[in-house]
């Protein structure tokens, strides 16, 4: 076989805790990310993303701490996003223990940053996230145009030449979420996932709108993508880790097979 | 007592995941770069991630580092494990940012992954097969393990290939000569497959 299209789970924290999460019951305190992690961990996510939205400055420091807390019980490649600006804020956070960091706004303002990034600590941890809506061909060249500040904010950027461009300065990897679809469970934006996939040599992450499991076997076969990334069906436990492995490989994907049986604790 | 675990601090980034692991699966671990560490070590783990020469420089820029593992682990024969770049630094020479010289343990070199095919997308990124050779040795078994690398061992030798994967071609996933093993991907990140690699590690009397 090869490579399997990674599923991930993606976990909105803010001052230190779970906005938007699963509803595992056994878990002692649902808003911790650390609890989260694991039982994604547990679950067999083939990776996991933390994406801070903290809008204070005391907000993210508490980040580091969950940062180095997941690594210690969590044997699973973890990416955290948000509020990166700098290479000193990658540093922390891959010293901490995230294994990527996704750089997204400051990128928009400063691309020059994933090179930096990219240079300092090697292209495989450094994710670029690119946010983009349909605005159509009249407005940009490819039609989608980069927005900032969760969607809000215009910025008159080409979201696939932007993307593209990101690649080239060292990117690993692209994080690209449709901020039309965010949120409404319509399915990934695939023409977008599609046209950033098929420009750039690095793995693609489709993001945005995942609402069934048919979204993430369209997602990989009309976008393109090398991983899908979901939040709600997995928060809301509507579909489990395994079921969407499944869902992909009987869709003839190549997927993840096992769960996370096979090694006991040691006494 | 349990054996003690040397695990090389050189600056590579993914040390405190692999000391994560090893603790987890019950290792008594000693992060060091001392060289009188190191020739007192049972077994010996060198990490890595970043580029092939920047890890090279780094094991180096250590004094008394290198030939303390070429007697301990060479000369002293203690079994060791690279991990991803720590596996690559095996080899003769890696050809990433320049040619730079390796430890020259395991004959060959470290080249670029080659993109024969658009839809093969680099960095190899995530979960897949390790499928064993008939030179695997006790520690390495079939199953499916968590790769990130653009850059792979070309080893000269076949029967120093303990295990293959599959990217658009084949890929090296593990080298191991006599107390050697190294491997490719990340068993720290590897969830159950890499803690019970890293537990036949320490259990593995080569």
């Amino acid at each position: 076989m090869t490579v399997r299209v990674r599923v991930i789970p993606c976990l909105d924290v803010a001052d230190g805790r779970v906005v938007k999460g699963v509803n595992f019951v056994d878990l002692k305190d649902a808003g911790d990310p650390v609890e989260q992690a694991q039982a994604y961990d547990a679950a067999g996510a083939d990776e996991l993303c933390f994406l801070d939205i903290s809008a204070s400055h005391e907000g993210r420091g508490t980040l580091l701490d969950i940062v180095r807390r997941t690594a210690q019980v969590c044997f699973m490649p973890f990416t955290v996003g948000g509020g990166v600006r700098t290479v000193e804020d990658a540093r922390a956070l891959l010293l901490a223990g995230a294994d990527k960091v996704a750089v997204n706004s400051a990128a928009v303002a400063r691309p020059e940053l994933v090179g930096e990034i990219a240079a300092r600590f090697g292209s495989q941890c450094c994710v670029a996230s690119v946010d983009a809506r349909r605005v159509g061909e009249g407005a940009t060249e490819s039609g989608w145009e980069v927005f900032t500040h969760g969607g809000r904010r215009a910025t008159g950027i080409d979201a696939v030449a932007h993307a593209r461009r990101l690649a080239e300065l060292g990117a690993g990897e692209l994080l690209v979420t449709s901020m039309d679809g965010d949120g409404t469970q319509a399915g990934y934006d695939l023409a977008l996932t599609r046209a950033i996939a098929d420009s750039v040599s690095v793995p693609v992450v489709a993001s945005g709108g995942v609402g069934t499991l048919d979204h993430l076997v369209e997602g990989v076969r009309q976008g393109h993508a090398s991983a899908v990334l979901a939040a709600s069906i997995f928060h809301f436990g509507t579909h489990s880790i395994a079921e969407a492995q499944a869902a992909l490989r009987a869709a003839g994907i190549p997927a993840r097979g096992q769960s996370g049986e096979g090694w006991r604790r040691p006494r | 007592m349990a054996e003690s675990v040397a695990l090389i601090d050189y600056g590579a980034g993914n040390l405190h995941s692999v000391e994560n692991a090893l603790r987890t699966v019950g290792a008594r671990v000693r992060v060091t770069a001392e060289p009188d560490a190191v020739r007192a070590a049972d077994r010996v783990v060198l990490p890595g991630v970043g580029s092939f020469a920047a890890c090279a420089g780094g094991l180096r820029a250590i004094p008394g580092l290198v030939d303390a593992l070429e007697e301990r682990v060479r000369a002293g024969g203690v079994p060791f494990l690279g991990v991803c770049v720590g596996m690559q630094l095996l080899a003769d020479r890696g050809l990433e940012h320049g040619t730079t010289a390796g430890l020259g343990w395991i004959a060959g070199e470290v080249r670029a992954i080659e993109q024969t095919d658009p839809a093969i997308k680099v960095p190899h990124m995530g979960w897949n097969d390790v499928a064993p050779t008939a030179h695997a040795g006790p520690a390495i078994e079939a199953g499916e393990a968590y790769f990130l690398h653009s850059y792979h061992f070309a080893a000269d030798d076949p029967q120093a290939i303990a295990a293959m994967t599959d990217h658009g071609g084949g890929i090296v996933a593990a080298v191991a000569r006599d107390n050697l093993l190294g491997v490719q991907f990340h068993p720290e990140k590897s969830q159950a497959y890499g803690l019970a690699l890293l537990t036949r590690f320490l259990e593995w009397r080569p």
